[in-house]
């Protein structure tokens, strides 16, 4: 009983550190013992290594947090390597073509210099491109080496017919992957925010060729693709995210109006109103009061309110490695069933998640016998 | 205190309640399992290795379950957790100890990148390191385990660990797995060497570890700074040749031999590129044990 509670600590740790880096110096070794787990598991080890160093206060930590902070800068910096790597090979094949290049999330926040870079990992390069170039752009990569990674004629449809992105693609020499988005919500979501409206207010970087979405339509986006889309299985660090944003953001004179009238003609005040309590509740990011107002219309009606505040927190709050919470696995779970539900018809989710699961099925009897043989 | 000295009811409480936390080089695992026949396996391999006094941090929380599926009944089952993850499937309950040994060098090869890993051996005399870099089958354990038994240093039969400040080598005792026939080549070879049950029809065939000698724990926490770059070759028949290689033939071969040389981006380039310089480097062909630990030797003592 007394790992469960130091479990609640781990979390309260987690937020404290995320918070008041500077607070770090002052935890004692079980607190490092589970605060390290925690963080690694929610993949904010680096963030907290970067926001260590920013204190200066580094050097005042156990010798062993030192090296995990070391090595988790490590694993940093080559994912984001590797980002700005396959954003070059992308460019490279593009030479000559006045493609707009916009770039999304963890690549945008990179190559933009952002707050939510520090310390960040990512999988994948998002980009969005216009509808219209959609095909040529991803020929275009095809041709020049890139694959599919969804290769199941029903993903490959599924993707196509209902998704606000290609199927991802990968370029075979190189591990990551590349997200081709033609809008920022699902085709078939109750959601319908106008992509052409961000590309026309996307902004250049140094290097002309790729842009970044504007900063209202850059949270608007994080946000949807959190509350609307995902399956927070890095829930929490897309929540620290959008903190980042709302902080660096928030400085510039009218960014609180201009980002609440955007809402509300993209259609995406609910999505923003999550972001903005949730943020507050967790990671108690500074909004204003007027923002908070302007927003609460936003809000779903009370009951549904009340499952959100108690699913978001189960997702929210890291639990202990030794202990998962089977809470938290419901929680995952109705998310899951909430996001696809959000994005399409009855009738469809049933059908697509039937599809989904038989798959999964086929997968893990395909690929239990190369796993075993993988690892040393 | 060494886990020897824990009295073993204590032993045997913490290993099936909290865990154990144990020193092996610079890393603290924490290690928890209640199957009863793993714990004298880990007592007897780990009996000399420091016991590490809590609150500690540990690099690694390892935890030896048998998994809840109805197979436990014909055919039992022992499951490797990482930080409260699984990411093998389960092993015959019976392979337990091969099990976290392969699983812990999991973790360290995907998790300790601040240092240089190679797939090494590594062996220490008169204050420099002899790195032994090889893929699987080249015969780098039975060399290391031969070597070890000729009164060089254990640093480690897997990890060729480099530290990035200073590019001197950080000692990983652990006991060293011989697979088939190099069990009784060991045995014949040496036969002082400690060496434990073996483990049938396991995914690298029949296995066996070999006790890590008390004269290298005893110096587990001393560095070293790297010697010579011998990449062995062994092949039934060949005759012994110790042949030179040029410092680019060595930087290829030891980058592709590296767990996370690409991962470590320029700092591996320096890396590499400093061990390159600073050691002696060759290919050792060999059939013939003695001939080939001979012929260290005397590289060693030129």
């Amino acid at each position: 009983m007394a790992d469960r509670q130091s479990g609640n600590h781990g979390t309260e740790i987690l937020f404290t550190a995320l918070r008041e880096p500077g607070r770090m110096t002052g935890f004692g070794l079980d607190e490092w013992d589970l605060l390290l787990r925690i963080a690694r598991r929610t993949r904010l080890l680096g963030r907290l290594a970067v926001i260590m160093d920013e204190t200066g206060e580094v050097g005042q930590l156990p010798a062993i947090v030192r090296n995990h902070f070391t090595a988790a800068r490590v694993f940093v910096s080559q994912h984001q390597r590797t980002a700005r790597w396959e954003i070059n090979r992308i460019l490279a094949v593009l030479e000559g073509s006045d493609l707009p290049l916009v770039l999304l999330k963890g690549s945008a926040y990179i190559l933009a210099g952002l707050p939510p870079s520090r310390g960040r990992l990512l999988s994948d390069v998002d980009l969005l491109v216009p509808r219209e170039l959609l095909d040529s752009f991803e020929k275009t990569l095809l041709t020049h080496g890139w694959e599919s990674v969804k290769l199941e004629e029903y993903d490959q449809c599924y993707y196509r017919t209902w998704m606000h992105e290609l199927p991802p693609l990968r370029h075979p020499e190189r591990l990551i992957e590349v997200d081709i988005h033609h809008t920022i919500s699902p085709l078939t979501s109750r959601l319908s925010p106008d992509p052409e409206k961000l590309l026309a207010d996307s902004i250049p970087l140094a290097d002309s060729r790729l842009r970044v979405l504007q900063p209202v339509d850059m949270v608007l986006h994080s946000a949807v693709h959190l509350f609307h889309d995902g399956e927070f299985i890095n829930g929490l660090r897309d929540l620290v995210d959008l903190a980042d944003l709302f902080q660096h953001f928030g400085k510039h004179a009218g960014f609180w109006e201009e980002l609440v009238n955007r809402a509300r003609s993209q259609g995406l005040l609910r999505p923003l109103f999550y972001t903005m309590r949730y943020t507050n509740r967790f990671l108690a990011a500074d909004i204003p009061d007027a923002a908070m107002v302007a927003t609460a219309d936003g809000a779903p009606p009370g009951p549904v309110l009340y499952l959100m505040d108690n699913l978001i927190g189960a997702v929210m709050i890291p639990e202990h490695p030794d202990f998962p919470r089977r809470r938290r696995a419901v929680a995952q779970w109705l998310l899951y069933v909430r996001s696809h539900w959000l994005r399409m018809p009855p009738w469809m989710l049933l059908q697509h998640l039937a599809r989904k699961q038989i798959m999964h099925w086929k997968h893990r009897k395909a690929t239990a016998g190369t796993l075993l043989q993988g690892n040393r | 205190m060494i886990l020897a000295e824990l009295p073993d009811d204590d032993f045997s409480q913490r290993l099936a309640g909290t865990g154990i936390m144990v020193q092996t080089g610079p890393f603290i695992v924490r290690v928890r399992s209640g199957i009863e026949d793993f714990a004298p396996l880990l007592k007897r391999f780990y009996a000399h290795f420091p016991v590490v006094a809590e609150p500690a941090i540990a690099d690694f929380h390892i935890s030896l379950k048998r998994p809840r599926s109805f197979r436990r009944w014909w055919h039992p089952q022992a499951l490797f957790m990482l930080d409260g993850q699984s990411p093998f499937l389960p092993y015959p309950l019976s392979h337990t100890f091969p099990l976290f040994e392969w699983g812990l060098n999991w973790g360290i090869a995907m998790q300790a990148h601040q240092y240089l890993m190679l797939h090494s051996a590594a062996v220490e005399r008169a204050g420099k390191v002899l790195l032994l870099p090889a893929w699987p089958g080249c015969g780098k354990s039975t060399l290391c385990a031969a070597l070890v038994s000729r009164g060089w240093r254990l640093f480690s039969d897997e990890f060729g660990l480099v530290r990035l400040d200073d590019g001197q080598l950080v000692p990983l005792p652990r006991p060293t797995p011989l697979k088939n026939k190099s069990i009784d080549v060991i045995r014949d070879f040496a036969p002082a060497a400690e060496i434990g049950p073996a483990f049938h029809g396991t995914r690298k065939g029949t296995v066996a570890h070999v006790r890590t000698p008390d004269a290298s724990m005893a110096q587990a926490h001393i560095p070293a700074p790297p010697g010579w770059l011998v990449f062995p070759r062994y092949r039934a028949g060949a005759p012994l040749r110790l042949k030179p290689i040029d410092m680019p033939q060595a930087f290829l071969k030891l980058a592709n031999n590296s767990f996370n040389y690409q991962l470590l981006g320029l700092q591996g380039f320096q890396a590499v590129t400093r061990l390159v310089r600073h050691c002696d480097r060759y290919i050792l062909s060999y059939s013939d044990l003695d001939e080939a630990i001979d012929t260290l030797n005397r590289l060693a003592d030129a």
